[in-house]
């Protein structure tokens, strides 16, 4: 059997296919203006990718804060649900999940079937997330990509705020005019995200072993300084990005 | 198209109440009175919600209820703009809509009713939140009139006998207060008549609410959350009684026909806090497409909590009591004692709780009291962060999200 899963995220859009219980592919594109068509663009390279036909699926899901505008999906899930399943076939000794994309950071305590028990998700702000680390590269004319490499390097993290995205990028602004280094500034960011991250964690509890999805995973920085705050070692997920899109096509098998 | 929820389907929604045309002629007559009350020689109060009115009935000054004017401002989604109203006035964002529209609507008399009718005198009691005493303050000075402010102190863990004494002594100058300004005797015959009727009343309603105990539940909290308006404007009449005797006779037909608020009610919720008053609709189809019924909250049943603490006392010993216990003037420990027996009497699988961004007293807590219902009771709780007046704080998106997630995880 075939299954696939399409996560729309606010940044990315992410395909995966399921052939009998193996992952079979994944592709990953910018979502864009359309995320009906991103989730169709994003389906087609894959089946170019993998030769798989269309016809060949059985059964799609969706999921993602665009689930509702995949119209040729069978069925929408909630990326909580998803990224649970996700996690579980990654790696099934996961009990906790940290997913930090472009505009949502969750957390999701999960059973030994991969079964959410409790989650919790940013309230309506985007500090924490992968859109924060967006702007404070702006301002910090750096490649976002090089953010962990460079907090390596800090002596003593900047003291940024959790508060606010805007008011965290005036901060780093006024740390710039001050001569604050670079590394310490990036790592100060690391600390903020994951200060804010770390205590929406801890309100659910935090049941290792945890492991990271989502965007804001590729940055060792953050990882760092969230294995700290949250005192736990944290497992990468080697398909950070497309966790939310392999537990969506895992769950359209369970729907035979 | 996609969806993990069944579609809205108008040919399986359940019959109407029928009860709600008299409720809204009732609450019509009930503001053309206030509005009128010069015309007819009578006195207009401004109570809090949660503050003693008997006194006021047994009087006949006519209370009237800022909050429920913030409730019905909320529901005709004139929320946001009342708020930045008061905003420009120069109060801070941060303090409760119910507040910030109602002093807008003071100034701008462009709410659903064209403003509230003036008040002669002002009834502040600090039970439900230190927001009122701020807020009727300001009224006082705008409209230049006398306020009274009843101080309940919080319960902790029992109702103390130094806090009886203390509070029923305020009962009496409470009194002494309205006969001054209103240049009569209180009559305590009339006094213990519209007491009896409060007692009457709020046990009905309790009645009411209790019809959805049973599986399935023939209304839901987003029904009770219109049906309230009586027992907090018209507590200790007899047209409450009356209207809630009516309500509750075809709740129970509703019952013996087996008609349902939810067509295929399969989960049943608890909510906690305020209503989020402009999405009432949009919550309530929400739950209803995952088959779920709102079948309890803690709000409405605030009003009708009287029955069980009368004991051997007076009308008036009584009062003290029930106004200080309110739900949101007591310790977590004790809430959580009624949540857990709301919990089970509803037979409830679930429980949503709204972190009202208005309303502080109501809200702080609320993660450790879901912490101790998961943990002692084992049932699942949401968290969704709104506000009850004011929709800019509303992200519907967000909220769509986390209850479809939670509606997962109950099922699964």
């Amino acid at each position: 059997m075939i299954t696939a899963g399409i996560d729309i995220g606010s940044i990315t859009a992410k395909a995966a296919l399921i052939r009998d219980g193996k992952l079979a592919g994944t592709s990953l594109q910018f979502t864009g203006y359309h995320a009906a068509k991103a989730g169709n663009a994003v389906l087609e390279t894959l089946l170019d990718r993998t030769g798989i036909r269309r016809d060949d699926i059985d059964i799609i899901v969706s999921t993602g804060y665009g689930r509702n505008s995949v119209d040729f999906a069978d069925k929408a899930v909630t990326e909580i649900t998803c990224h649970g399943a996700g996690a579980h076939f990654i790696d099934p000794e996961i009990r906790f999940v940290v997913d930090v994309g472009g505009q949502d950071s969750k957390v999701i305590k999960i059973d030994g079937t991969g079964k959410v028990i409790d989650f919790a998700m940013n309230d309506k702000c985007a500090a924490g997330t992968g859109r924060f680390l967006e702007v404070m590269a702006r301002a910090l004319e750096a490649d976002l990509d090089d953010f962990g490499r460079i907090s390596a390097e800090a002596d003593a993290p900047a003291a940024i705020s959790s508060i606010c995205t805007v008011f965290a990028e005036s901060e780093v602004i006024s740390l710039i005019s001050r001569g604050e280094s670079r590394q310490n500034m990036i790592a100060g960011i690391h600390e903020s995200v994951a200060s804010r991250i770390s205590a929406m964690a801890r309100r659910v509890g935090v049941t290792p072993p945890v492991m990271m999805t989502g965007g804001v995973a590729r940055n060792q920085g953050v990882v760092r300084a969230l294995e700290s705050r949250m005192d736990a070692e944290i497992r990468v997920s080697p398909h950070a990005q497309l966790n939310g899109a392999i537990g969506a096509a895992l769950l359209a098998a369970r729907m035979q | 198209m996609a969806d993990n929820q069944k579609k809205h389907d108008p040919a399986k929604k359940a019959p109407k109440i029928q009860a709600v045309s008299r409720m809204k002629e009732i609450m019509t007559n009930y503001y053309i009175d206030a509005k009128t009350a010069r015309e007819q020689g009578k006195k207009v109060a401004w109570i809090t919600s949660g503050g003693p009115v008997e006194p006021l009935i047994a009087m006949d000054v006519i209370p009237v209820y800022p909050e429920n004017h913030g409730a019905m401002i909320g529901a005709s989604k004139m929320g946001a703009q009342l708020c930045e109203k008061a905003e420009e006035m120069g109060y801070s964002r941060d303090l409760c809509s119910y507040a910030r529209a109602d002093i807008a609507d003071s100034v701008q008399k462009t709410g659903p009713i064209g403003g509230l009718p003036e008040p002669d005198m002002l009834v502040c009691c600090n039970n439900i939140c230190g927001t009122v005493l701020k807020w009727y303050e300001t009224a006082a000075r705008y409209y230049k009139v006398p306020l009274f402010i009843l101080d309940t102190p919080f319960v902790h863990t029992e109702f103390s006998d130094s806090a009886r004494k203390y509070v029923l002594s305020q009962i009496y100058e409470y009194i002494a207060f309205l006969e001054t300004h209103c240049g009569t005797k209180m009559n305590y015959d009339r006094m213990e008549e519209v007491g009896r009727l409060s007692v009457e009343g709020t046990g009905l309603w309790q009645a009411v609410l209790d019809t959805c105990a049973h599986r399935p539940a023939p209304m839901t909290a987003f029904d009770a959350f219109f049906h309230l308006a009586l027992i907090v404007t018209l507590r200790g009449t007899r047209t409450a009684v009356d209207y809630y005797r009516q309500l509750l006779d075809e709740l129970n037909q509703r019952i013996a026909d087996g008609v349902s608020m939810v067509p295929d009610e399969k989960y049943r919720l608890l909510w906690d806090n305020l209503p989020v008053w402009y999405k009432t609709r949009w919550l309530s189809e929400k739950f209803a497409a995952h088959d779920a019924a709102l079948v309890a909250d803690t709000y409405t049943s605030a009003w009708s909590g009287m029955l069980p603490d009368m004991g051997g006392q007076t009308f008036l010993e009584a009062m003290a009591e029930t106004y200080t216990k309110v739900y949101i003037n007591i310790s977590i420990d004790r809430m959580f004692d009624i949540v857990a027996n709301m919990i089970e009497k509803y037979q409830v699988d679930g429980m949503v709780m709204h972190s009202n961004r208005s309303c502080k007293p109501y809200s702080l807590g609320q993660y450790d009291l879901r912490q101790m219902i998961m943990d002692r009771l084992g049932v699942p709780t949401l968290i969704i962060e709104a506000d009850m007046v004011d929709e800019r704080a509303f992200s519907e998106s967000q909220i769509d999200t986390r209850i479809d997630a939670f509606m997962e995880t109950l099922k699964s």
